[in-house]
């Protein structure tokens, strides 16, 4: 079947969304950028392609074989990724042992690494029979690491081998599993996610047919901030204001206003009831009051990203802040909590401080008209919506407010569209 | 790297920039008087004929940007304790006299025998001029122009600025230079002034073309130099503005663009008009954003700082002084923000252009207030989108090359975007 890609590399996730010849959503996929800019688009693309598949299969397999069969097999699939991922940052920590720990050491190393990636893959394997497991990132980096952190930190021995040097065993080897192209596509691990799932007949039978589908790309085009490094031709490079206009209106085809606050920037755009931007505001100079700044905060708390926002909703009292200035949010933070302020109050102010800014530009891009769609992935963060809901109702009234599930996908939606409108053009 | 493409008017120009510059250089030997001015509302005829070289510091600035120069200028300043919200023209030109008042060309440049500040609409030359004053202790006169706040110049503010280059400028040029005033001299110098002018305007009017054979922003930065520093009225101002208008009228008879660093220009894809200074420090990296866009700048505001000439304006050597108070009331920089409005919407319409695009200087209250309403009610009268790019004029910190790209390109593509109409 004929396929269109489109791929937004951000500053922090890179995205990709494959649509089918009537433009409907086939899949999508996300990773980290990293610093191989090259890599991510490919993962990415390949994650897309991986969810697309899992649609191909769910059509021809649920009614037989019933939802939940096929839930389970994704997440069966997904264990096998991340048991892959996390043989081959074992097998490099043991290399990097050989290379960097002193030889009275190493031994030592060597047993309490391969005893806490064991210990990581049971808990994997657990969490794959819990019906209900907890949310997390959806990054092997995140996931794996924080449950190497927490187990560096119970077995590592200030006077052997410390936590220190895990730690750095970790973070120096993490990148090489990052930077390096492992084979995590649908025909590598659907064999033994189906092993997994339990071998259901009816479901194998789906398996094949998915597998050898055939996936044509027409045309791809790409957008964010990475852009010039995909080896598309000039013309299938699109600027993300307009991936995200396009995208918006997809999702919600009333959207007139879209305000977008990505990792290094906010954008606020207009469009036409075409989904074509008449106008648009971007940050400038700086990255102040963009998502990268609640990334800073949550390292300075030393909490995850997605737990700031549910943190900050428990506010009684918001602080007021004045700075969203990314350099001196630590500062700031100290200041404030020194000063007898509760955490989650700060939380709160810091939120609004944010949406203050972005309600700044939306204002010079021309106000807020009906409907509002806010995108980007400051848009999952539930205290930075629920900020600006008050924000702008205090200052336009009562407005539709959408926002997706899936808003961290809008520009490489609007990238996959422009794809698909030029392929049939 | 290709080598940068250059018309042969910016060839002459650069040696005409130089030998000033070692005019400049030698006047403490020579004995010629020198006057500081600014570029808005400059009185060079009025300068010259009392045998007196112009200085200008905003082109010694927008100079030391271009050549590498202004950001350690800029650092030598703030350590003087400039803050860095001051005008950066302002703190680069007090960072070179700190640092020896070594020119842009690599020549010294004399102190002033006189500052004439003649006010246009900029309050910033006023502080700029009382810190020279302090440093060369010098005499100071102040021609007072009255803003066109109602748009217009009353025929009592015009009289009023007549008095006062009678009453108080044309005495202290007197004084400083030792020569007395000879308004034939000023009549001959504003008759070569009005004779640049109308060769000028023919280049600018070139833009209406299709393709566009001059780039009247970044181009224009050079068509303008002469005629807005040294060398009104002077011969080698006509000169060059014969040369010029000839380069561009054989470029229209070939069918071809702008010369662009990076060679012409002639597949023009989208056709802008601009408002505000440009970036000096990137200079060439912006004006090649634009030509990998396939955009050329049919008109612009900047063009006209140093005189509105394309709305019919000319130095009428008739009336001397009348003629310099229209000229100082009638720049770009004394005008309110309704005749700025006026101004882009009357060029987008003239110069048939896809869009337009402020760029908008930190450093610079005087153009920048004002400049959203200016978009939003252009973007009103004229139907079509705005852009608006944010840096500085020579403090290189504040050019961020990925944003700046970012927003033209997405820009251009949202203008494509509404060409193409109805997406899928």
């Amino acid at each position: 079947m004929k396929c269109f890609v489109g791929i937004d590399l951000g500053s922090t996730t890179t995205k990709a969304v494959v649509l089918g010849e009537r433009s409907e959503i086939l899949g999508r996929g996300i990773t980290n950028s990293r610093s191989n800019y090259d890599l991510a688009a490919q993962v990415a693309r390949e994650e897309a392609f991986i969810t697309t598949r899992f649609a191909l299969l769910r059509q021809q397999v649920e009614q037989a074989a019933g939802q939940q069969v096929l839930t389970r097999l994704l997440r069966a699939f997904r264990l096998s990724q991340t048991l892959t991922q996390l043989t081959r940052l074992s097998a490099l920590i043991l290399k990097e042992i050989e290379r960097s720990v002193p030889a009275a050491l190493r031994d030592a190393a060597r047993e309490k690494v391969l005893g806490i990636v064991a210990t990581i893959e049971q808990e994997e394997k657990a969490r794959f029979e819990d019906p209900d497991p907890p949310a997390r990132s959806d990054f092997f980096r995140d996931a794996a690491g924080s449950a190497y952190m927490r187990l560096a930190e119970e077995r590592g021995e200030p006077s052997g081998v410390s936590f220190d040097r895990l730690v750095g065993l970790y973070d120096k080897c993490i990148i090489g599993v990052e930077n390096e192209p492992l084979e995590l596509g649908f025909r590598h691990h659907i064999g033994s996610a189906l092993e997994l799932a339990g071998n259901s007949p009816a479901v194998r039978a789906g398996v094949e047919a998915a597998v050898s589908a055939e996936l044509e790309v027409v045309r791809s085009v790409g957008t964010g901030y990475g852009r010039a490094r995909l080896p598309f031709p000039k013309e299938q490079i699109r600027s993300e204001i307009l991936c995200h206009g396009l995208g918006a209106h997809r999702m919600f085809p009333g959207t007139r206003t879209v305000l977008d606050i990505g990792g290094q920037d906010t954008k606020a755009i207009q469009v036409d009831e075409h989904g074509i931007v008449t106008s648009f505001q971007m940050n400038d100079r700086c990255a102040a009051g963009c998502g990268r700044y609640l990334g800073y905060i949550a390292d300075e708390m030393n909490i995850g990203l997605h737990e700031l926002g549910p943190l900050a909703e428990k506010s009684t009292r918001s602080v007021k802040i004045n700075s969203t200035c990314t350099v001196f949010a630590g500062a700031e933070l100290r200041e404030r909590l020194s000063l007898g302020e509760r955490r989650e109050d700060i939380l709160d102010g810091l939120h609004r401080a944010i949406i203050l800014r972005a309600m700044s530009l939306l204002a010079r891009s021309g106000g807020i008209q009906d409907q509002f769609t806010f995108t980007g992935g400051v848009a999952r963060n539930s205290a930075a919506t629920r900020a600006l809901r008050r924000l702008v109702e205090e200052n336009y009234g009562e407005k539709t407010i959408n926002i997706s599930a899936d808003s961290i996908y809008t520009g490489a939606l609007g990238a996959a569209l422009f794809a698909h409108r030029e392929a049939m053009a | 790297m290709s080598e940068v493409q250059k018309d042969r008017s910016m060839v002459i120009q650069k040696d005409m920039i130089a030998e000033h510059y070692r005019q400049l250089e030698a006047a403490p030997e020579t004995g010629d008087p020198v006057v500081y001015t600014f570029v808005p509302g400059n009185l060079t005829e009025l300068i010259r004929s009392f045998g007196a070289l112009p200085v200008l510091p905003e082109i010694n600035a927008l100079q030391s940007g271009m050549r590498g120069k202004s950001r350690d200028y800029i650092l030598e300043a703030e350590r003087s304790g400039h803050s860095e919200d001051v005008c950066t023209y302002v703190k680069c030109d007090i960072g070179m006299l700190q640092s020896g008042n070594i020119g842009p060309t690599g020549t010294r440049l004399p102190k002033p025998d006189l500052l004439l500040l003649s006010y246009t609409g900029c309050y910033t030359f006023m502080k700029w001029f009382e810190l020279l004053r302090e440093q060369y202790d010098c005499p100071t006169v102040f021609l007072q122009i009255p803003y066109q706040g109602d748009g217009t110049l009353a025929p009592e503010h015009r009289q009023y600025v007549v008095d006062q280059l009678k009453a108080e400028v044309i005495p202290a040029l007197e004084k400083a230079t030792g020569r007395k005033y000879d308004e034939e001299r000023v009549r001959h110098y504003l008759s070569l002034s009005a004779q640049a002018e109308e060769d000028l305007v023919a280049v600018l009017h070139s833009a209406k073309r299709k393709p566009s054979p001059i780039d009247a922003y970044f181009g224009a930065v050079y068509y303008v130099g002469p005629i807005f520093s040294a060398f009104r009225g002077t011969e080698e101002g006509v000169a060059y503005y014969r040369e010029l208008r000839k380069e561009v009228e054989e470029r229209v008879a070939r069918g071809e663009g702008p010369v662009t660093p990076s060679g012409t220009l002639n597949d023009q894809k989208y056709r802008l008009v601009v408002e505000g200074p440009p970036n000096w420090t990137s200079f060439r990296e912006f004006w090649q954003m634009f030509t990998d866009e396939q955009a050329v700048v049919v008109a612009s505001t900047y063009s006209k700082v140093g005189g509105v000439y394309d709305f019919g304006f000319r130095h009428d050597p008739k009336d001397p002084l009348g003629t310099m108070a229209d000229y100082c009331g009638g720049c770009y920089t004394n005008l309110n923000l309704p005749s700025r409005i006026d101004m882009l919407a009357s060029y987008i319409k003239d110069y048939a252009a896809d869009g337009f695009l402020i760029h908008s200087i930190k450093s610079c209250n005087s153009f920048s207030a004002g400049q959203l309403m200016m978009l939003r009610e252009v973007e009103r009268r004229t139907g079509l989108p705005g852009a608006f790019i944010e840096s500085d004029l020579v403090d290189p910190r504040y050019f961020s090359a990925a944003n700046i790209r970012n927003r033209l390109e997405s820009y251009l593509q949202m203008i494509e975007a509404r060409r193409q109409g109805r997406p899928a």
